[in-house]
This record gives structure tokens, sequence and C-alpha cells, in this order.
């Protein structure tokens, strides 16, 4: 793929009740945003594991955004809370992995705000164009393969000269 | 696994910027799709019956349908898949409508991100797990927390509609606040000729448990199955024995040591004592703090002067245990006491206005217990220092209310009529008398309401003066409330005999402890909070706890009588089916991965998890696991997330499914 084909991919975690009622509200009233992300539903946003989004960007990904009820608004009363500390967490975390912070991004989007999960999709999507492709697992997958590789044909070694 | 795949046209909606035949053949190619077809109209009889036929002709295991949001068609599309004999979870929606086709306009990139979100329900049904509704048995039991109008309201709607209440109130008898006011707004009814005969007719149901001087010490169980320990607090008199006849009051000789709550503060009561006379039940409590038995153990003038030997010294609290199936929260509010040093760090309290420094300077209760013809002056107009009739009495309105920098932000919502009452019966009395009324705002919405404050001002002219009041203080036996006319524009000093503060409702003492005990949430004031503002306010957010009256915010009579009667109706809707059904959308534990460590236990906002004592076959316990009770689990995943072993899993939503998305990006 050329540089100027490349299309940012954008994975959003959201929650049922609020973000994703959010998005389904930007819907019906017709709001446009770029087509660059795809939702995956779950019931609350404390439940969203921080694999979830290593996983997302090791399959490709280039950008991850959370979104769940605003603090104080879970349907499960405390759920939120657990969400925000762990991402406050798992940010500081992020550059450590040699990821920029700006791939991963957090929102509280309530099911009456379909014009402000445009305006967060679309921050979103610009921010990871402006970053460019996300190459960190590509190039890992590559460092990986030759690590591989490297002790396969020693094991061959190994194994000629044991016969 | 088989997999059927349809995708609607949903008219024009989606098949104007989505190319749905082209996103029903890409879906053909997907690993595990035997049948995949577009229609016009899935959500239509043809559509369904179209799904209903393949799942039976083809011999489906899954469908996916691409549609609309799953908050409009779920239900429809997973009712389909049963009729036609597959479990209604193993279908899954990819929503190409409100997250496709009305918010893009490309059609090429549109139809893309189509193909994209149909690839991933498919990849996420074929790890879907066939899932039974869970169904729970109900025990038609009702306990109603706090014995004020709400609660007397609660546990009659529905003691008559047949079912077993048990009301349990902390005080040593019902009536809560509404048995201290002298008249109610707007119709000046007097409060404890409404309130008395259903207080007897909540001691005489048949289907009524009434505990008093008890409270709620433990909730266990969930919607249907709650186990409810209450402690019986140790009156020191034999229930059963007493007659209620009132010698022991009138004999002990122990009389002005405690201040008689139910008057406010402004009389005295005995050792052993009923809060007032027209108390349900009429027995009366000894209260150890200032008993000389409890000192020196002499006296036991009780002991002698009554005829039944109902006195117990040495009874002790007991703990009893119901079955409950629903509670209703009926705890009320309490006034905002200003006169102390409040410990909560944002409220800072209003020392200017000499409450608790002047006798002279009291609250809306104190004033009504002065107004009441039961009341410490049998409903005469005296002050509290001397006892003088009042000639000027000046009211000052939101005093903790409305005031961000020291009280409260919200409005207590009845101060504005209460004071206008209170007013008006001043005026009734003292009719050369003149009342001031200091006020923000006259909020006076309801039936009869605004026209009541216009009487008060027009007809028994009330001065209602705009503004705030800075101080009050004492000179040559007046008092001074030096305060603002904000219509003239200037300042106004008016030398009062009385002032009576309309102060702040706030959450009942301890709201949050038993909030906490009951496992339901509350604001940031304490007070309980509900399901849905909107929509469910009446619920609160756990399955099987509802709200009445002003434990949910500050309310009037009537609103909590009627938020009581939808509670009542609540419970019985609940009441209505032997068994609960709920969707299966609960979290599970792998015992066998589970290490222990009980930090799910942590997070869980319902107290869902259990602890499971895995034992070998000699009956010895190997290892505690974590269990999930499905009665209690609402399905938030937060476990989930938070299990470090990874051995809970939320069922429709668990990681191997979300992983299966993420794959098919």
């Amino acid at each position: 793929m050329t540089e100027e084909k490349w299309e940012p991919k954008v994975v959003a975690f959201v929650c049922n009740w609020c973000t994703y009622t959010g998005a389904d509200l930007a819907g019906t009233s017709r709001l446009k945003y770029p087509a660059n992300m795809k939702m995956i539903r779950v019931m609350c946003s404390g439940g969203i594991d921080p694999v979830f989004i290593i996983k997302a960007f090791e399959r490709g990904a280039d950008g991850v955004l959370i979104s769940g009820c605003h603090p104080g608004d879970c349907h499960y009363n405390a759920g939120n809370f657990h969400a925000r500390r762990r991402w406050t967490m798992f940010h500081q975390l992020l550059e450590y992995l040699g990821i920029d912070k700006n791939r991963l991004q957090f929102s509280w989007v309530s099911a009456s705000e379909g014009k402000k999960f445009v305006d967060v999709v679309s921050k979103v999507v610009n921010d990871v164009r402006e970053l460019g492709p996300f190459k960190g697992y590509k190039e890992l997958n590559s460092e990986f393969t030759a690590v591989v590789n490297g002790l396969k044909q020693e094991v061959n070694k190994a194994e000629a000269v044991n016969g | 696994m088989k997999i059927g795949v349809f995708i609607c046209h949903c008219g024009e909606n989606i098949g104007r910027t989505v190319d749905c035949p082209r996103v029903s053949k890409a879906a053909e190619w997907f690993p595990g799709v035997v049948h995949s077809v577009d229609y016009k109209y899935m959500c239509s009889d043809p559509g369904q019956n179209m799904i209903k036929d393949a799942i039976r002709e083809k011999g489906l295991d899954a469908i996916v349908v691409g549609s609309c949001s799953p908050h409009m068609h779920e239900k429809t599309f997973r009712k389909a898949a049963l009729d036609a004999g597959i479990n209604p979870f193993l279908c899954e929606m990819a929503n190409l409508r409100e997250h496709v086709s009305w918010v893009h306009d490309d059609i090429e990139e549109a139809t893309q991100k189509a193909i994209d979100l149909t690839r991933m329900a498919v990849e996420k049904v074929k790890r879907n797990q066939p899932l039974a509704t869970i169904k729970v048995p109900v025990t038609k039991r009702t306990l109603v927390i706090g014995g004020g109008i709400a609660g007397i309201q609660a546990a009659l709607d529905v003691a008559n509609a047949g079912y077993e209440v048990v009301l349990v109130e902390k005080e040593p008898s019902i009536g809560g606040h509404m048995s201290q006011l002298s008249e109610t707004f707007p119709t000046l009814d007097c409060s404890q000729c409404i309130l008395t005969p259903r207080m007897v007719e909540v001691y005489q149901h048949p289907k009524i448990k009434l505990m008093t001087y008890s409270e709620v010490e433990k909730v266990e169980g969930f919607i249907g199955n709650f186990h409810v320990t209450i402690r019986q607090k140790a009156r020191h008199i034999d229930a059963s024995k007493c007659t209620g006849c009132g010698l022991c009051i009138t004999k002990c000789p122990i009389r002005k040591k405690a201040f008689n709550s139910f008057e406010e503060g402004m009389a005295y009561r005995p050792a052993v004592y009923v809060p007032f006379p027209q108390a349900v039940p009429n027995i009366p409590v000894i209260d150890e703090t200032v008993c000389t038995y409890y000192k020196n153990g002499k006296c036991g003038v009780c002991v002698k002067v009554c005829g039944r030997e109902a006195i117990m010294f040495d009874q002790q609290d007991k703990l009893v245990t119901e079955e409950i199936g629903a509670i209703i929260m009926a705890t009320g509010y309490k006034l905002y006491d200003i006169s102390k040093k409040p410990d909560d760090s944002f409220i800072k309290g209003y020392g200017e206005y000499g409450y608790g420094k002047y006798k002279d300077v009291i609250d809306g209760l104190q004033f009504e217990r002065i107004a009441s013809a039961s009341g410490p002056t049998s409903g005469e107009f005296k002050r509290p220092s001397d006892g003088k009739e009042p000639k000027k009495v000046v009211f000052i309105q939101c005093v903790g209310s409305r005031d961000d920098s020291k009280g409260f932000s919200y409005c207590s919502k009845i101060c504005c009529m209460y004071t206008a009452k209170h007013a008006m019966l001043y005026k009734h009395k003292v009719h050369d008398g003149e009342a001031y009324v200091f006020y923000m705002d006259i909020r006076s919405g309801g039936k009869m309401y605004e026209e009541f404050v216009r009487r008060a001002i027009e007809e028994d002219g009330v001065k209602y003066v705009r503004g705030r009041v800075s101080k009050v203080y004492e000179q040559n036996g007046k008092y001074i409330v030096k305060g603002e006319d904000t219509i003239a524009g200037m300042p106004v000093e008016i030398e009062a005999d009385m002032v009576v503060l309309a102060t702040a409702m706030i959450a009942q003492e301890n709201a949050s402890t038993l909030a906490q005990t009951v496992g339901i949430p509350y604001d940031k004031y304490g007070f309980f909070n509900e399901a849905h503002p909107k929509l469910r306010p009446i619920e609160s957010t756990t399955g099987g706890i509802f709200l009445a009256g002003a434990c949910q915010s500050p309310k009037d009579i009537p609103e909590s009588v009627a938020m009581a009667s939808a509670a009542a109706a609540k419970t019985m809707v609940l009441f209505g089916s032997d068994m609960l059904e709920r969707e299966p959308v609960v979290a599970r534990v792998n015992e066998l991965l589970c290490g222990g460590c009980f930090y799910c236990r942590k997070v869980c906002p319902y107290s869902a998890i259990e602890v499971r004592e895995i034992k070998d076959r000699n009956g010895v316990v190997i290892k505690e696991v974590a269990y999930v009770n499905d009665g209690l689990c609402q399905g938030c995943g937060t476990c989930t997330a938070t299990c470090p072993s990874k051995s809970v899993e939320l069922m429709g939503f668990t990681n191997e499914q979300i992983f299966a998305q993420i794959a098919a990006l």
C-alpha cells in the first residue's frame, strides 16, 4: 500500500449504555463522521481490558478510542470509575510500550451527546492520520521472525552435528 | 458451525449508501457462512420468515443480521431465532444503519465498512454460547424501611394487595415528621388528624408486621431473595404485657434530664416515655442514659406502679432475620441543624443567624411544634425564651438551600410553601402581629400552591421582602434582622421578637451508611439515587429495591405519598410472577483457573461475587474460588477486566469473542 492510499484504522471500545447509544443518536441525527472507525460494543467501560487495546494495535489498528458514560452516570454505578483509574495508569505505560500516547484516546460520551461523539471520532481519526501508520508491531514482528529464524538455524545446526 | 447472514436494506435507509447485495455477496466468503442474502425489510414479517425458513432449511446454527442498532431490533431477531428452534443468544447484529449508512456519504467507504462490521459480527457469533435466561424464585414479602408517611402509605398499599409487609422504624413510634406538623399546606388540614388513622391502620393490619425501635443491620441476597437482619433495640418494656396505661410515665421521677426530641428540644421528657400521646404502638421506652436504675440500681418506681409487671430492666437488643422479596426505602429527611458546626467540610454553617445562641431563633419544625395544638405551648404563640407572644416574626427562607458557598446547591422545595403556611398560621392567631418573609424566589409549583402563597400575601398581609439576611443580633431585648431588599435596592433592618429559619432538608442521619448496608447508590448529599431520573424515578439501580419519599430528594407530603404508592405498585409487579426472568449477561468464573485473589470482589458494584470452597472427596477445603451470584450480577464486566488470571468472563462478551472481533477488523 502506498502512502497516499493509507487510511487510518481506528478501533473504538464503547459501552452499551452511553457511547453506543450516543453513536446511534449521531446516526439518527444524520451527523457525519469518518468511516475509519469501527466500534466494538462492551457492556461497560469498566469491562475493557488493557489487553484489548494492545491486541487491537497488534492486529493493525493505528488508533484506539475508549468511551463510556460520564463519571457518576455509569449504568453500573461505578464501572467507569474503575475504567478511569485503569486508563490513567495505562496511558502512562503506553509510551513505555513504544506507542504514541495520542494513538489511544479516552472520552465520556453520554447517550444524548451524538454531536460530541462525532467530534470525538473526527478528532481521533485526524490525530491518528497526522501520526501516520502504526508500525510498532509490524517492526517487532519482523524482528521476532528474524530471531525465530536464527534460532531455527541453530537448532538445525545442532541437529546436524548430533546427527 | 453453519452461519446465516441476513443484510437488510431498511427500505432505502441502508440501501442508499451501502451496496447491500455486495455486502451479502462478500459475506458468503466468510469462513463458516453457508447462507447469505439481502432483503428490503428484514424486520417485517416476510423478512423474519425468510430468516426462520433459512434456519430450518439450511440447518443454520447461528445468524448475523446486518440492519439497525441492536437497541432497536435485537429482541425481534432473537425471537425469530428462537421460533426457528435455535438459541436466541446465537444471534448477533451488525449495526449497518446508525453506524454506517446514516453517518457516511461515500458508497464505497460505507460498503467496505458494512462488510467489515458484518465480518466482525460473524467472527463474534462463532464464539457465542447458547445461553438460557436466568430464573430466580421470588419471596413475596416486602420490607419497608421507615415509618413516616411514605413508609406508612407503601406498607398499607402492599398489605392491602394481600402481600405481607415488614415495616421497620428506628424511633419508638411510627409517624415520622408528619406527626410533628401542625397543619399542612395548601388546605390547612390538621396533620395529626389525617395521619393518626393511618398509623392505627398499620398497627392493626393483619398483613403488616410492625417493628418499631428497630434498625436494619444487614441485607444479603438479591432481588426476590433478600435476607435481612433487623436489630430490635431493647425498650426495657415487655411489649406483650404493656397496656399503654402510661402510669410509669407519669410517676417517673426523672423529669428534666432529657430533651423531648419530638418537641424539637423545646420540652423535657421523663426517663420512661412515649414520643407523643398518639404514638403507635403506645408502648413506652426506658432511656438507659438518664434512668437512675442504670446508674445506681435504685429507684424502680416504674416497677412498683406497673400492675402488669411489664418493666424489664435486663432486656437486651434482639436480632431478627426476615426473608424478603422487595425493599422499599422510605427513610425520609432531617432538617439541617445549623447550631453546631457541621462536620461536612463543604458546609460552613450560618453562625450569623444566631441559631443555638438566641432561644427565639428557631427552625421550621420547632415552629410547627409551637403552632401545634398538641405542642409545648398548646398551640398558643409563645416564644421559647420568655413565653411572651411575639408581635413581629421574621421568616428567613433558603437557609442552607440554594447556597453553593455555605450550604447545599439544591432547592429544598417545600420551604417556600411551609413558610407561607407558617406566616399564615401566625397571622391567624396573632391578629395584630407582623410577619416578614425574606426570600430569594418563590417556588410554588403544585395544585393550589401559588394561590396559597398569594393568599398569605394578599389576604393575611404577610410582608414578603426579596433579599438575603446578612446578620441577626440581639439589642435591647429585640432581634435585629439586617438584610437587603433587592427590589427596593436598599438595606432593611427589622426589630423582631422571633426569627424562624427555613433550614434545608437534608438526607437522614446515616443515610449513606444505610445505603451501603442495603446496597444502593446515593448522591453527594446522601440522598438515594434513582435508576433513571426521568423514566425510572422509583427504582434504585439495584433490582428489587425501590425508593419512596424524601430519602430520594426533598419532597412534600402528596409527592411522598404518590411515590410510596408507586413503589408499592412496583413491588406488586415483581410479585406478579413466581419466577423472575432476566437476560443471561452475567459473569462466570472458571474455577480451575481462579486463584482466589478476590480482586473481583473489590470492584464489583453489586457485591455479586461470593466465595466458594472447593473440597476434595474427604471434604477438606483445597482452595477458595470466586463464584458469581446470577441474581445479583448485572453484567457490567468490571471483574473481567480486573481479574489477573482472566478466569472470569462476561457471558455474551467473552474475551474470546472480543479478540475475534479485533482480529476481524
